[in-house]
């Protein structure tokens, strides 16, 4: 981070969620003269370091990707050797992004045409660039084809297998990476293999003394949807609040309630934990338990036991190996450091190299780590550059066009309300309960200050923001890095409302993430008298 | 200096030529370092006890407390060791009778101005020196100040501020490029302030804590640790310290967490972490109290 | 940058001050008021913002010339004009003791109460100002520590001026001397001579101030001014300047109308460019060094060298700097120069980007000179007029410009690192060196920092060559060398004389020592220099006679004392002077000056701690502490004129 010279900051606000990489950043923009570029709907607080902020429409970032891959291909400007030797589907991509001219970008975008060139051509005339992105992409219906576009870039220009340069998802919590790592997704198995390959099934098979099923699972939407046509009938939660976190709370908690078991290891009380049949109180795992985690630069680190956790509560790998064990099969290894070698024998070309000690040593070691002597892998893709057989499987464009969000705005529901997170709090809340932030201001409706005149409206004054699924009653609070006909709310509040009971589950169908980060709303001012807290009023509270 | 996994990661760097070497002498003693060292780390290598106030591993030199200062032969002055680098040749000597006087000196002016009572190493160094801060009598003018407390994490007791200029780094420049707090005012006047003088509420501050992690006197703390001391019940003789890895997002930061009776009082970072380089943000150094608010439940 | 601004906006005078100095904002992200289609879709920012920091302090000085003071509005548009930190820009304007962050009548009057006014009675004036005024603006303030000082009350009625104690403000020919200041859309800044209290009140009291209370020096007729008389009370004119022998570096003062390029050129302006084209870079410093001229600023290196260092660095984009921030107390002789010769400066500044390839040059003066920084600037702007600044000076295919930019009331900015830190947007804190300025100046570029005098002294010597000028002078100490002579003398002024004449010359020059007739000391280099005495008369003004004898030339001054004068006093104005004028920024400089100051206080008092022996040996400790520990030359040289009081005066009371 520290030595390329432009990063491409894209739907993300790391100042906010990501403060630590943030300084990385500073210091390549303070220290090394890194140019940066801030893509999103939002003047945010990453975006005001930018050397340029292009403020595109909710939802356009595949038109932007696109216009800036057709620029960079008319000036000239792709990386020809790289697309010859490491690439297929050129031409295609090339014939794909055709129709999207710089003047066709702006009016999908509202970026000015000048602005999108000057950003191509800085991202492709750079020798080393990056580009970042967190859920500003991933929170939306068409998340997997705007990855791809992005992806697309950097196969243009070259910017991949190299030092300085790159493409670099941010991820939202310390094991989001871990957990897709060790098969919490639904079509791997630990060390991120295939669970259709039946040479690694065998493998894990041999090992286990159990035989696997062979199929791809459902994603968190299909698991919803499943829930709903009564095909899902038992949930077993760990460490998450899908009734807060989820998109269109309202039908969330509608399914969950239709299950025949619903299962939720937690540390609070959560709503979910609320709605469950059985609830197994365990430990906050980064500071009552050992473990490994894996953060966004595929780095495992050490997570260490500082305290005792309440009385009651269980460890979760207690949990998991007493659930097999009650269900009749012991689960072999006890013990983080035990599982972690299982791991490691199972996952060899990943983690072989990884032992408990080296981690410790070198404060983590990024995977790849095949061996004791491997030093771990910094940069993925360098083979990208190699030749012949050493190069592997060529890396594909993907055509991808230009949709928008689902629920565009209208007359009854005018404003496009997108959602992201403050600095000093987290996700639904539960994690940053404890302390008192001196700058918490709570949930508020974020408006631009030409629509808050409009309604006649100032900070402070409550409104009612409601969606085609419900409303929630809030503060406005004018915001300068906000145009007219976009809000802004976050989920980190349920106390104060449930942004959720607004959004959309309109969901990315590979990945299964909602669009959080576009739903059609009305914001009036809230003419009660009452102090209505939100349209749950009289819901007890989470935790 | 590099942390173990940095020195992984060079490995991945293209073309890092290795430094030249440059060897100098120290008290009669040669010894080779890296172009760049500064004459500190090249009597580090040699073991030498060089006292520092304002020098901090991961921020710019300062060279502002000028308790470092040895002699270069050739000079007309002392010169800071923190921030010096090393040329071919030099000659340098770490301790005689004109370094000693400055050292004194500049302890003697620090104690007689500002309260050190809480600054770890200092009333040693004081001792080593045999520094009397009294000399100045009873009237030197200092820069006690009334406790700044307005806000539920920090506490600033600026009358314990030797104006080391480590927060103001680690806020701006160095490390979180916030810009809260800057050095106001003129000469012995000078002090550490908001805009004008505002309380951090309304200052750009973000609660990261950077600034109490680099304070060498305490006088920025977590009310956690003001509150303990307050109470005569901060012990760090009874402190554990665990690292693990932060929860709040996927950046990996590791928190030290220190221990005492059972509880979480303090979580930090280790400087030397390639991470994190000691900093955090609000959650990572606040949030920790969630885990044990338990009676709520 | 992610700003964060306190809840205050900016009156339309406030806005339009800065917008004047800054030019309009370029979208609402820089402050316009209304946001455009555009500016909801784009903000241009990052480094290109982050990079207009160095017009902070320009930007400050026009909102506190055009409302006297720095409010939280006018502060705040500022900040996000320029992409500042706020409480960085806090730390600027509360550096810089001529910008006010409290409310404050626009009409304030800087009185001068250091050494060369005390000679000719401003603490009597002062007390008079105390007394039939309101006691003077207090510097220092600290919102939310200390309580605003007693009489505020009156001092910020608008009706009424304020008055506050100042430094040295380089009038020491003409002392007692002031700075009037009226803030406003056309502000007035003035530099007064021969202050009374009368005028003084007359300056600050209610209702409309007399025209002619404010004629002073802008009068003068520079074809007379060196002819004039300094004692009248109302019009002190062209200071005096004389000399031994050929004048070179004061050749057109009082010859020359300061105002007119053609003037200049009638009386051999523009000659040394065109010799210095004709010599080549090389040539010219090929001169300098055979000159074997030394910088005229205190520290004696030597110009050619360093101009031949600049000029062989890597880096391509150089400064050259003229330091005109003369605020060494009882130095005027910049003031002179630049008032009444300015196109010599411009013309030496060209030559010197001429040999060492800069194409942008500063000339940094200090704000108490109003005058001066209008003259420059006006020769500045003529000579760009008329091609000899600019993309292409004298058709020579050779680009050079300059630009003034004032201090703002620190002598610490005089220090070449803390006056780059300063032209930044910085507080003026001297920089650790090395690197030096040579090699990591200005904006981290090579940079040449070069006194007024050294740069008048280029001029004769590229027309006349090396060789000549170092003939004048002695072997070691080549050329003339100007004197600022003040306090008891008769004829207070500048004076150029060769290197080598007596101190004794000098004086008689000046018209021989006046006040009751008997010398009982003389400061000779400036604060940071030393005392000497009446058995000294025959001590050889070089660099190396004065350092056999413990002193130093520093910036030329000598301020001589009669013998009614109590020394003490002026002992402890100079230790109060370094207490006030250190940045801060180093412990030892920073306590050390108050140490001092205490410590100097207790004993001339006579209320040693102890005994006066061991305040002396307290004394000597410090001064060594702050010679050896402190960053720059101010802590370094704190203690020299103390010690030398000491030393010479026997300043332990009996």
């Amino acid at each position: 981070m520290e030595e390329t010279d432009v990063v491409l900051l894209w739907g993300s606000n790391a100042r906010n969620a990501h403060p630590i990489w943030f300084h990385h950043l500073l210091k390549g923009i303070r220290n090394h003269g890194t140019r940066l570029y801030v893509i999103d709907p939002r003047r945010s607080e990453s975006a005001q370091w930018a050397d340029a902020w292009l403020g595109n429409h909710v939802g356009s970032d595949i038109a932007l990707a696109n216009a800036m891959g057709r620029e960079i291909i008319h000036a000239g400007l792709c990386s020809r050797d790289f697309i010859a030797n490491a690439c297929s589907g050129f031409e295609e991509y090339a014939k794909g992004v055709e129709e999207y001219t710089l003047e066709r970008g702006e009016e999908l975008t509202g970026v000015p045409a000048d602005v999108i060139r000057e950003c191509a051509h800085a991202y492709a005339r750079a020798e080393k660039a990056m580009i970042c992105w967190t859920l500003g992409i991933t929170q939306h219906h068409d998340a997997t084809e705007a990855v791809f576009a992005l992806i697309n870039l950097c196969l243009l220009t070259g910017h991949i297998g190299k030092w300085g340069s790159g493409l670099n998802p941010l991820r939202g919590q310390n094991n989001v990476q871990g957990g897709g790592d060790m098969g919490a997704i639904p079509n791997r198995l630990p060390g991120f293999q295939q669970i259709t390959d039946p040479a690694v099934r065998e493998r894990f098979e041999k090992h286990w003394g159990v035989k696997l099923q062979p199929n791809v699972g459902w994603n968190l939407t299909e698991m919803l949807d499943a829930m709903d046509r009564g095909k899902l009938t038992s949930l077993f939660v760990i460490g998450e609040n899908p009734a807060h976190s989820d998109a269109d709370a309202n039908h969330v908690e509608h399914v969950l309630a239709k299950l025949d078991h619903l299962v939720v290891q937690e540390i609070y009380m959560t709503r979910t934990a609320e709605l469950a049949h059985v609830v197994l109180p365990t430990v906050a795992s980064w500071c009552e338990a050992t473990g490994t985690v894996t953060n966004s630069e595929r780095r495992v680190q050490l997570c260490r036991k500082a305290i005792e956790p309440p009385e009651g509560t269980r460890d979760e790998l207690w949990i998991i190996n007493e659930i097999g064990t009650r269900l009749g099969k012991d689960l072999g290894a006890t013990g983080p450091e035990a599982m972690w070698n299982e791991l490691r024998v199972l996952a060899p070309h990943m983690y072989e190299g990884m032992t408990y000690e080296r981690l410790a040593r070198y404060d983590g070691l990024q995977w790849p780590c095949p061996s004791a002597d491997h030093p771990g892998t910094v940069f993925l893709h360098d083979r990208l550059w190699k030749k012949g057989a050493e190069r592997g499987p060529a890396a594909p464009f993907n055509v991808v066009h230009h949709e928008g969000p689902v629920e565009k705005p209208d007359a009854e529901y005018p404003f496009t309300l997108t959602t992201g997170r403050h600095l000093d709090a987290y996700n639904t809340g539960i994690q940053t309960s404890g302390y008192s932030s001196p700058m918490t201001r709570g949930e508020t409706l974020d408006i631009s200050p030409e629509d808050a005149d409009r309604i006649g409206i100032t900070s402070g004054i409550r409104v009612r923001v409601a969606s085609r699924r419900g409303s929630v009653v809030v503060p406005a609070r004018i915001d300068e890095g906000l145009r007219p006909g976009v809000v802004f709310m976050t989920l980190h509040y349920p106390d104060d409302a449930v942004t959720n009971m607004l959004t959309i589950n309109a969901s990315d169908l590979a990945a299964g993430t909602a669009e959080f980060k576009a739903c059609a709303v009305s914001v009036e001012p809230e003419t009660s008298v009452s102090p209505a807290r939100s349209a749950l009023g009289a819901m007890p509270a989470s935790a | 200096m590099s942390s173990a996994h940095q020195q992984l990661v060079r490995l991945s760097r293209p073309s890092s030529k290795p430094k030249a070497m440059v060897e100098i002498s120290v008290d009669g003693e040669a010894v080779s370092v890296p172009e760049g060292s500064t004459i500190l780390d090249a009597c580090k290598k040699l073991g030498k006890d060089i006292p520092t106030l304002c020098w901090h591993q991961t921020l710019t030199p300062a060279n502002v407390c000028r308790v470092c200062m040895v002699e270069l032969e050739g000079a007309r002055t002392l010169v800071p060791s923190c921030s010096r680098e090393v040329e071919p040749g030099m000659k340098v000597k770490t301790r005689n009778e004109r370094v000693d006087l400055t050292r004194r000196l500049v302890l003697e002016m620090l104690g007689s101005s500002v309260d050190l009572s809480i600054s770890p190493g200092t009333p040693e160094m004081i001792a080593e020196y045999d520094a009397r801060p009294e000399r100045f009598g009873p009237d030197a003018a200092n820069v006690a100040r009334p406790v700044k407390d307005d806000n539920a994490l920090y506490v600033r007791d600026y009358s314990k501020c030797i104006l080391c200029y480590r927060c103001v780094q680690a806020c701006g420049d160095d490390h979180q490029n916030t810009f809260a707090i800057a050095v106001a005012g003129r000469g012995f006047d000078a002090h550490i302030s908001t805009e004008f003088d505002t309380p951090l509420p309304n200052s750009a501050c973000v609660y990261c804590g950077n600034c109490i992690a680099v304070c060498p006197t305490g006088a920025l703390i977590a009310r956690r640790e003001w509150q303990m001391r307050g109470d005569n019940t901060w012990d760090e003789s009874k402190q554990t310290t665990t690292d693990t890895i932060c929860p709040y997002c996927g950046v990996g930061c590791t928190l030290t967490l220190h221990v005492q009776d059972g509880e979480i009082v303090k979580a930090t970072s280790p400087f030397g972490n390639d991470v994190t380089l000691g900093n955090l943000c609000i959650k990572g150094r606040f949030g920790w109290q969630h885990v044990q608010n338990r009676e709520a439940d | 940058m992610d700003l964060k601004f306190l809840d205050a906006e900016p009156t339309a005078e406030e806005r339009a001050a800065v917008d004047a100095r800054l030019g309009p904002p370029d979208s609402a992200w820089d402050g316009a008021a209304e946001r455009s289609a555009r500016d909801l879709h784009v903000a241009i920012g990052g480094k290109k913002q982050r990079d207009r920091r160095h017009l902070l302090l320009p930007a400050l000085q026009a909102l506190q010339g055009r409302v006297g003071w720095i409010s939280e509005g006018g502060f705040n548009y500022v900040c996000k004009r320029l992409t500042v930190p706020p409480a960085e820009a806090w730390g600027v304007a509360t550096f810089y003791m001529m910008l006010s962050t409290m409310p404050r009548p626009r009409r304030v009057l800087h009185v001068c109460d250091d050494i060369a006014c005390r000679a000719r009675g401003a603490s009597d004036l002062c007390d008079v100002l105390r007394r039939e005024h309101s006691p003077a603006l207090h510097h220092g303030f600290v919102p939310g520590r200390d309580d605003p000082p007693q009489g505020t009350k009156v001092e910020i009625s608008q009706a009424h001026g304020a008055w506050t104690t100042a430094p040295c403000l380089g009038m020491c020919d003409v002392a007692p001397a002031a700075l009037y200041v009226d803030a406003g859309a056309e502000p007035v800044e003035r530099s007064l001579g021969g202050m009374t209290a009368d005028r003084a009140l007359r300056l600050i009291g209610g209702g409309a101030v007399p025209r002619d209370t404010l004629e002073n020096i802008e009068r003068a007729d520079p074809g007379k001014a060196a002819a004039s008389a300094n004692q009248a009370d109302d019009a002190p004119l062209m200071p005096f300047v004389g000399g031994l022998g050929e004048l070179r570096l004061l050749k057109r003062v009082g010859v020359v109308d300061p105002a007119s390029l053609e003037s200049y050129r009638m009386h051999g302006g523009y000659k040394a460019l065109e010799k210095a084209f004709a010599l080549g870079p090389e040539g010219v410093i090929r001169e300098l060094n055979e000159a074997r001229l030394v910088g005229r600023g205190g520290a004696a290196f030597p110009t050619g060298r360093k101009w031949d260092m600049v000029r062989a660095q890597p880096e391509k984009t150089r400064y050259i700097i003229c330091n005109a921030d003369e605020s060494e107390p009882g130095t005027f002789k910049d003031r002179v120069i630049l008032t009444a010769d300015p196109f010599a400066i411009v013309e030496a500044l060209t030559i010197g980007a001429y040999a060492t390839g800069a194409r942008k040059g500063y000339v940094y003066i200090r704000g108490e000179y109003p005058l001066g920084a209008t003259r420059i600037q006006y020769a500045i702007d003529e000579a760009r007029r008329a091609g000899l600044l600019g993309s292409d000076v004298m058709g020579r295919n050779f680009s050079f410009d300059i630009e003034v930019r004032r201090g703002a009331g620190a002598y610490i900015c005089g220090e070449e690192t803390a006056l780059f830190e300063s032209i930044e947007g910085k507080r003026g804190e001297p920089r650790n060196k090395p690197p030096f300025p040579t090699e990591k100046g200005l904006f981290g570029k090579p940079t040449i920092v070069n006194n007024v005098e050294t740069l008048a002294n280029v001029l004769p010597i590229v027309l006349n060559g090396g060789a000549a000028a170092a003939k004048i002078g002695t072997p070691k100490s080549t050329g003339t060398r100007l004197f600022c002579v003040s306090g008891h003398v008769g004829r207070p002024g500048v004076y150029e004389i060769p290197m080598g004449a007596t101190l004794g010359e000098l004086i008689e020059l000046a018209g021989g020592v006046a006040g009751s007739g008997k010398l009982q000391a003389a400061l000779l280099g400036g604060a940071a220099g030393g005392f000497v005495q009446a058995a000294d008369m025959n001590l050889r003004l070089t660099h190396e006679d004065t350092a056999a004898v413990g002193a130093t030339l520093g910036s030329g001054v000598v301020v001589a004392f009669d013998d009614t004068v109590d020394m003490k006093d002026i002992v402890l104005r100079i230790a109060r002077f370094f207490r006030d004028e250190s940045c801060g920024q180093c412990v030892p400089c920073r306590v050390g000056t108050m140490r001092q100051y205490e410590a100097l206080s207790r004993m001339l008092g006579r209320e040693p701690l102890g005994s006066t022996d061991q305040e002396l040996g307290l004394l000597h400790e410090l001064g060594t502490a702050m010679r050896d520990g402190s960053i720059c030359g101010l802590g370094q040289t704190a203690y020299s004129a103390v010690e030398s009081a000491i030393k010479r005066l026997g300043l332990s009371p009996t």
